[in-house]
């Protein structure tokens, strides 16, 4: 095992966290602030890839695309706001979770009857198709550490904002108290409408930065969607910060799981059985992890100021 | 009063039903929703075609073909297949892309005493203890293809392979059968995790490809997994170290995206099949140029299969001059494989898998610019899978 391989796997467990990040800080943001439960998060994930694709087989460039399908994105998570959930605010958690459920079939199947069942495949753009030279020891694909580059320019972004500006302090408040910046005076109504367009505008970035390397198809929300309610709940929910690194440990966790996994247990199994129980035990780990969270820190690990 | 009269009425469509069927029901499942839906419908392309040469009918009867959605999964195949036969009275089920619905499915349809034609899955389990006598393959068993693969990779002198493949039924089969021919050593094995929500980023087990010392990189990702797998080879660079080698990862309907995309690191990447669309056999001329005009792509496996599912059928019916009840007719005619076959003439086992030749199939490009295969040579001749052993029938 040598040090280029543990490198990349580092790398690779990186990329998969930023990208957990930007699903789940929309989706930490939500519930936090609003208290709602949204499952069709993953749906907007998966609507942000179809965008995309279409866009850069339309115009030829990736760039462009993305350019465009953020603020579409960001419009369907408005109008989805706007026509479905601010009716769910004061609901209970399993009208929402049902709802929202709803939504994730109303979306599946929209995206089935416009780009049909078999999904959207498009190429990395040709500049960034080559790898990169690292230490000298191994090669990473320069696409991948792009991601990686933009998932932690948006984890700063969103930090600045949330620490140093106005709205971002009236998103703190939101998320420690919300009933009480409304009576502040604050247009509590038009905060979560932002708040919720802008988490499904970066859950949408997540799916079209991820579409190049594997394909925009139905559904790929919901796998995501699930990994990014482990990652809110180790981290704390409303907590941007405990999404972050939640985000992070969880890629790296799942990433190493699948590269070393089967080798640790072939020290002290047979290789049949540890090549047969390695995918399912490191597809495991995650969720275990959240078991011990849950048990001995069910806040999370970085939760908001309580309310 | 009413019930009475409704009674007497039911009863008296039920006297009134014809001894003799006018037509031929069959039930083709496959996977109309999904990703995978891309292979289903070249399978109903096939079959729609199939039905169109032969004029809609076998023999004297009609065709009637219902196709069901399995939507990838074992329970809504089993379901589907349990409709067929109950509510349908389908005379044939056929169809099956993936072995896991068929193995969930399979009873079902014989418990109802009808026959199941596979036009493609060929899990082991039904080639061994499970065979049955009402089921018949127009496919290959899963073993086959790839131990003709670890067959090729001895020929050509490879001697350490690194193995890929989904978490399933299939593809524990496939990495079985290279592992079964293979000579050399297994650097390393992988399998990955399957199902509606597949794994599609294989970067962390490519990763460990090249530094296992590999010369050969061996994997089965049918479907839609097939066009990110090969995407993400060619991305890591890995495409210019390891030569690729697969089984039902390549064909003709991965190729048309790869070819969009760019990704000529397929090219030149070798695989084994049972079929291939420039086989000499005028039945298979006839398929493949009649499927392009229609269709306007070259037809997958997939697609040779389920045509050949559907003449299979039609020599039975036309052997027992249209007696559908007569089961024993039907299952020697089909026995016989005597039927005009798109892979040339072949014949059964024992457990009612095809005994027939296995090709070595070459990505080019053909004269009009298309990405497509060719046949490199013939692996194995008259192969007969390892499973038969244990079939009791």
């Amino acid at each position: 095992m040598d040090g280029g391989l543990v490198l990349i796997q580092l790398l690779n467990g990186i990329q998969l966290g930023v990208l957990l990040f930007l699903v789940a800080a929309g989706l930490t943001l939500v519930f936090g602030i609003m208290d709602f439960v949204n499952l069709a998060h993953g749906a907007l994930y998966m609507v942000g890839a179809f965008f995309c694709a279409t866009l850069t087989l339309y115009f030829g460039s990736f760039l462009l695309a993305i350019a465009i399908a953020l603020p579409a994105t960001f419009l369907v998570g408005y109008l989805t706001e706007i026509l479905v959930v601010r009716h769910l605010y004061r609901r209970d958690h399993l009208d929402q979770v049902l709802a929202t459920f709803g939504l994730i079939l109303v979306f599946d199947t929209l995206v089935h009857m416009i780009w049909g069942p078999q999904g959207l495949s498009i190429n990395l753009p040709q500049a960034v198709t080559g790898r990169v030279d690292l230490f000298g020891i191994a090669e990473f694909p320069v696409y991948r550490l792009l991601i990686i580059i933009a998932g932690l320019l948006v984890a700063v972004g969103l930090f600045l904002v949330i620490t140093r500006t106005r709205v971002g302090m009236l998103v703190r408040a939101g998320a420690s108290n919300p009933s009480m910046i409304g009576a502040l005076g604050v247009n509590i109504r038009k905060l979560f409408r932002y708040v919720f367009a802008f988490g499904a505008m970066l859950a949408g970035f997540g799916g079209m930065i991820v579409a190049p390397i594997t394909q925009a198809r139905i559904g790929m929300g919901n796998d995501v969607l699930l990994i990014a309610f482990v990652v809110i709940i180790i981290g704390g929910i409303g907590s941007i910060r405990g999404a972050f690194i939640a985000a992070l440990v969880v890629g790296l966790i799942d990433t190493m799981g699948r590269a070393f996994l089967d080798d640790i247990m072939a020290a002290f199994l047979s290789s049949t059985a540890a090549e047969n129980a390695a995918p399912a035990l490191s597809a495991m780990l995650v969720y275990i992890l959240m078991a011990a969270i849950l048990y001995f820190r069910p806040q999370g690990l970085f939760p908001p100021k309580v309310r | 009063m009413i019930r009475k009269s409704a009674l007497a009425a039911a009863l008296l469509t039920f006297a009134a039903q014809p001894a003799l069927a006018d037509s031929v029901k069959i039930g083709f499942v496959t996977t109309l929703t999904t990703p995978a839906a891309v292979i289903g419908n070249d399978m109903k392309n096939a079959v729609e075609l199939a039905v169109e040469h032969l004029g809609g009918k076998m023999g004297d009867l009609d065709i009637e073909m219902i196709l069901e959605d399995d939507a990838f999964r074992p329970e809504v195949g089993r379901q589907k297949v349990d409709k067929l036969v109950k509510s349908d009275d389908v005379d044939f089920v056929a169809g099956f892309i993936w072995s896991h619905v068929l193995l969930a499915s399979l009873k079902t349809a014989t418990d109802a005493g009808k026959f199941l034609i596979s036009s493609n899955a060929g899990p082991s389990e039904i080639a061994g203890e499970l065979c049955h006598e009402n089921f018949f393959s127009t496919s290959w068993q899963n073993d086959q293809t790839p131990m003709a693969m670890g067959e090729v990779l001895n020929r050509q002198g490879l001697s350490k392979v690194y193995l890929m493949a989904p978490n399933y039924a299939a593809g524990t089969d496939m990495l079985a059968g290279v592992e079964s021919t293979f000579k050399g050593e297994v650097v390393g094995r992988d399998l990955t995790r399957w199902g509606a929500d597949a794994q599609l980023d294989f970067s962390a087990e490519l990763a460990k490809v090249e530094p296992s010392g590999a010369e050969a990189l061996f994997v089965f990702y049918p479907g839609a997994a097939g066009g990110a797998f090969i995407k993400q080879y060619q991305q890591s660079g890995l495409a210019e170290k390891v030569p690729l080698f697969s089984v039902f990862t390549v064909d003709a309907l991965s190729l048309p995206r790869l070819q969009e995309a760019g990704l000529d690191a397929v090219i030149g990447t070798q695989h084994t099949q049972q079929w291939s669309p420039d086989l000499p056999f005028e039945q298979n001329q006839k398929f493949v140029s009649a499927f392009k005009e229609k269709y306007g792509t070259y037809p997958s496996y997939y697609a040779a299969q389920s045509y050949d599912a559907i003449y299979l059928i039609d020599s039975a019916v036309r052997a027992v001059g249209g007696d559908l009840d007569n089961m024993d007719g039907m299952r020697e005619a089909m026995l016989k494989a005597d039927y005009p076959s798109t892979r040339g003439p072949y014949t059964y086992g024992k457990n009612h898998f095809p005994i027939a030749n296995f090709y070595l199939r070459e990505v080019v490009v053909d004269d009009a610019g298309v990405w497509t295969v060719k046949t490199v040579e013939t692996v194995f001749e008259n192969h007969q899978d390892l499973h038969v052993g244990k079939c009791n029938m």
